[in-house]
C-alpha cells in the first residue's frame, strides 16, 4: 500500500454510455482507489456535444448530472478543455469512426501535444493512425493506453504487455464481437434464421438499429488491426484485413456443423507474420473458444506459456469503464 | 503413408527388437506398438500390431526383410488418407455443379472428398453443405482446402473452415 497520495486529474471527452460509465465507476471506486493505490482521481472537465463543464477542483456529482440534462454548459470548446484545463489524463470516449478517425483523432493529438496522457475506448484513431499516435506519445513522454478498445473488460493488451512479458506472442484468435456471438448462439439454440434473431437482438439492445458494423465483421476487423499494431508491431490498417461477416450463415449450416461436432463463430485471427482475417469459422465444441451469449474470448498463443485463453464481457458501459479505469491506474502505479 | 500391420513373433527373447529394427532401417516412423503376450496364437506365437509411417515404395522390401528374420506378416492395412477436416459451404451449391467441385479435389491424387451432407431448405434459398476432406498429410490437406476455396469462391459460395 502506498502512503503518499497522488492526485490524478482527468477530462472525459465524449459523454455517452462509455464516458458516463467512467464517471460512474470513478464515483463508486474513488475512495477504494485512493486507499489501495494512493491515487486520487478527480474529474476536472467533461466535454460532449451537449456542452462543456469544468471545475479545476473536481466536478461535483450535481454538476455532472446537470450536463446530462443539458444545463449550464461553459462557454468553451472541447479542444479548449483539452488544451487549457490543467489535467493529467484525457479519457477519449467519443464514438468510433473508421473512415476519418474524427473527432477522436484530433482530441488525442491535441491531448498528447498538451502534455496529457491518453486513455481511450475509441477504436477509429488507433485503427487508422496507430503509429503516428504512438510516436507522438513517445516524443512527448506521455502514455497512450487503449485496453477498452479490444474485448471491453477482457484484458488482452495489458495481459500481453505485463503478465506475459518475455513471451513471444505467436498469434491471437478469438471472438471479439459480442453481438455476433449472441446472434450465432441464439440461432443454434432456437434453430431460427438470422433475420429473426437479429430482430430479437435489436429489441434487447444487444444489436444496434444499424447492425452492419457488427454483423459485417467491421468491428472485429478494427480490433484486430489494433492488436496487429500494438501486440505484433505490424503496420496495418483496416483496409488490410480480409473480412467476412455472419449475415449469410443459415440455420442448416449451424445444424450440419453441430452434427460434425462444431459450432460456427465469427473469429478474428492475427499473427506475427501475414494473417489478418475475420471470418465465420468452425470451432470444435470442446475448444475454449466455444463460449456463448454476448461473451468475448481470445486465445493467445505464446512461445513459453503455451496457449492462454481469456473470456469476458466485451461490451457495456461499466465493462468498458473498467478497462479505462485500470489503464488510468496502470499509468500511475508504473511511474 | 500410414500402415497398420499385424505380425506374429516366436516366443523367445529379442524377437520384438528383431521385428522393429527393419522398420526404422527402411526409414519408417513407428507410431504405435501393441505387444500382446497374453494372446498367443494356436501355433504358440505372439501377435503384435504395429502402426507406422513409411514411403510406399519401401513397403515391399520391408515385408521381405521381416520374413527373412522369421517374422510372420499376417496382415497389411494401408491408410493412405490419414488427415481429415470438415468444411461447411453456404450458397447455391447444387446449381453450381457440385460434381466439378468434388472432381477438383479427387483429381489431385493426394486428397479426396470422403463425405458430403447437403441441406436444401427451399428451391430459392441457399443450401448448406458439410464436406469432409481427407488427404495424405497436413500440407496436402491445406492445399485441398485452397483448391476447394478457389473453385467455389468464384460461384459466390461461402467456405467456413475450422480454426
Amino acid at each position: 500500500m502506498k502512503t503518499k497520495q497522488k492526485t490524478v486529474r482527468i477530462s472525459i471527452i465524449g459523454f455517452g454510455n462509455v464516458g458516463g460509465g467512467v464517471a460512474e465507476v470513478i464515483k463508486r471506486k474513488r475512495e477504494e482507489i485512493a486507499r489501495k493505490y494512493g491515487i486520487d482521481i478527480k474529474i476536472v472537465g467533461i466535454a460532449d456535444m451537449k456542452g462543456v463543464i469544468v471545475n479545476e477542483n473536481g466536478l461535483s456529482d450535481d454538476a455532472i448530472m446537470k450536463l446530462k440534462t443539458g444545463e449550464k454548459p461553459e462557454d468553451m470548446t472541447t479542444l479548449d478543455v483539452i488544451k487549457e484545463v490543467e489535467h493529467e489524463v484525457m479519457v477519449e470516449a467519443t464514438p468510433t469512426n473508421v473512415v476519418s478517425g474524427e473527432p477522436g483523432l484530433t482530441h488525442m493529438i491535441t491531448a498528447l501535444e498538451s502534455g496529457r496522457d491518453v486513455v481511450t475506448s475509441n477504436k477509429g484513431p488507433l485503427a487508422l493512425q496507430y503509429r503516428k499516435l504512438m510516436e507522438l506519445a513517445t516524443t512527448k513522454g506521455k502514455e497512450m493506453r487503449f485496453e477498452a478498445t479490444v474485448g471491453g473488460a477482457m484484458p488482452i493488451i495489458s495481459l500481453v504487455r505485463e503478465n506475459l512479458a518475455g513471451n513471444g506472442i505467436i498469434s491471437i484468435e478469438g471472438i471479439l464481437n459480442g453481438t455476433c456471438n449472441y446472434i450465432l448462439t441464439r440461432m443454434v439454440e432456437e434453430e431460427l434464421p438470422y433475420e429473426h434473431v437479429l430482430k430479437e437482438a435489436q429489441e434487447r439492445g444487444i444489436a444496434e438499429a444499424d447492425p452492419s458494423k457488427d454483423v459485417a465483421g467491421t468491428d472485429t476487423a478494427v480490433k484486430l488491426v489494433i492488436l496487429a499494431n500494438s501486440v505484433f508491431g505490424r503496420a496495418v490498417t483496416y483496409k488490410d484485413v480480409d473480412v467476412a461477416g455472419i449475415t449469410d450463415i443459415t440455420p442448416e449450416a449451424l445444424k450440419l456443423a453441430n452434427d460434425a461436432g462444431y459450432v460456427i463463430k465469427l473469429i478474428g485471427e492475427v499473427d506475427r507474420d501475414e494473417c489478418l482475417k475475420v471470418a465465420p469459422r468452425l470451432v470444435p465444441k470442446d475448444d475454449p473458444l466455444n463460449v456463448g451469449g454476448t461473451l468475448n474470448v481470445a486465445t493467445i498463443k505464446t512461445d513459453l506459456a503455451g496457449d492462454i485463453t481469456v473470456i469476458g464481457k466485451g461490451a457495456g458501459p461499466i465493462e468498458a469503464a473498467s478497462a479505462i479505469l485500470s489503464d488510468i491506474i496502470g499509468i500511475y502505479i508504473s511511474t | 503413408m500410414k500402415i497398420s500391420m499385424d505380425i506374429e513373433l516366436k516366443d523367445i527373447p529379442g524377437q520384438l527388437v528383431l521385428a522393429l529394427k527393419p522398420v526404422s532401417d527402411f526409414g519408417g516412423n513407428i507410431l504405435s506398438v501393441l505387444h500382446q503376450r497374453d494372446k498367443k496364437t494356436p501355433s504358440g506365437r505372439i501377435p503384435v500390431q504395429l502402426v507406422f509411417e513409411i514411403e510406399e515404395r519401401r513397403l515391399d522390401r520391408l515385408v521381405e526383410g521381416l520374413k527373412e528374420r522369421g517374422v510372420n506378416v499376417v496382415r497389411i492395412g494401408k491408410e493412405r488418407l490419414k488427415e481429415s477436416m470438415v468444411v461447411l459451404l453456404i450458397g447455391h451449391i447444387v446449381h453450381s455443379d457440385i460434381r466439378k467441385m468434388i472432381d477438383s479435389i479427387d483429381s489431385t491424387g493426394f486428397a479426396e472428398v470422403v463425405e458430403l451432407s447437403l441441406s436444401m431448405p427451399g428451391v430459392d434459398k441457399k443450401s448448406s453443405a458439410s464436406v469432409t476432406l481427407s488427404a495424405i498429410g497436413t500440407e496436402e490437406l491445406k492445399e485441398a482446402l485452397n483448391i476447394l476455396e478457389r473453385t467455389v469462391n468464384k460461384k459466390g459460395i461461402m467456405v467456413i473452415s475450422s480454426i
